[in-house]
């Protein structure tokens, strides 16, 4: 498994939809091209989401994966 | 994704307009522009005087639809003004009050929150819509 170097950690567990890609969206403003960010949710609809967005907007989702109920998204600015 | 997604907000209840609230965020995050146009009960809604009161439920709420929509308050919901607030900090966003429903309540721009860009009638409003999807709530 590849370690990424997350340059910030965003805890969105226990956020409604749409709030998850939001909080990232404020995020990626902050962020230097290629940079990592790690994001933290609970909200089942995420999964889709996330994918969703990536589309959309460009960043690529580089891992997605799930525990407990805790969906966890590495993410690259593009 | 520069399509723009136009909404025109007409109820003034919390529930519709934690849709109308929801869908606009989730467009700004896709960096997608949205314009937000308000007529009759959801301009009423954004008078700075009002915007923070209970503005009620759709009637098919009922009794069960306002216990659920407290209990997601309860756990941390952000109200929809909030959320509004958010998905304009991430720009994109136009909301625009419907010149008739002005009329129709004796408001002037100040009477408004500062949520609300300005005033337009419909022909502006078309125009800025351009080719994009239109909903109405």
């Amino acid at each position: 498994m590849v370690v990424y170097a997350i340059a910030q950690l965003i805890d969105a567990r226990g956020l409604n939809c749409p709030m998850p890609i939001v909080k990232t969206a404020q995020a990626m403003r902050t962020l230097e091209s290629g940079a990592v960010a790690e994001v933290l949710a609970t909200d089942p609809g995420s999964v889709r989401d996330f994918a969703a967005w990536a589309r959309s907007t460009g960043h690529e989702l580089l891992e997605q994966t799930s525990d407990a109920g805790v969906y966890r998204f590495v993410i690259r600015h593009k | 994704m520069d399509r723009p997604l136009n909404l025109v907000l007409f109820s003034g209840t919390d529930d519709k307009l934690q849709a109308a609230a929801v869908l606009t965020a989730g467009a700004a995050a896709l960096g997608r522009p949205v314009h937000v146009f308000l007529q009759y009960w959801a301009l009423d809604a954004f008078r700075r005087d009002r915007i923070e009161a209970d503005h009620g439920l759709a009637p098919e709420a009922g009794a069960e639809g306002r216990a659920a929509v407290d209990r997601l308050a309860r756990a941390g919901q952000a109200p929809w003004r909030e959320t509004l607030r958010m998905a304009k900090d991430l720009g994109g966003i136009d909301i625009q009050a419907c010149s008739l429903s002005m009329d129709l309540f004796q408001l002037e721009p100040a009477d408004l929150d500062s949520l609300v860009d300005g005033v337009e009638g419909v022909a502006a409003f078309y125009d800025a819509a351009g080719d994009g999807q239109f909903l109405f709530i």
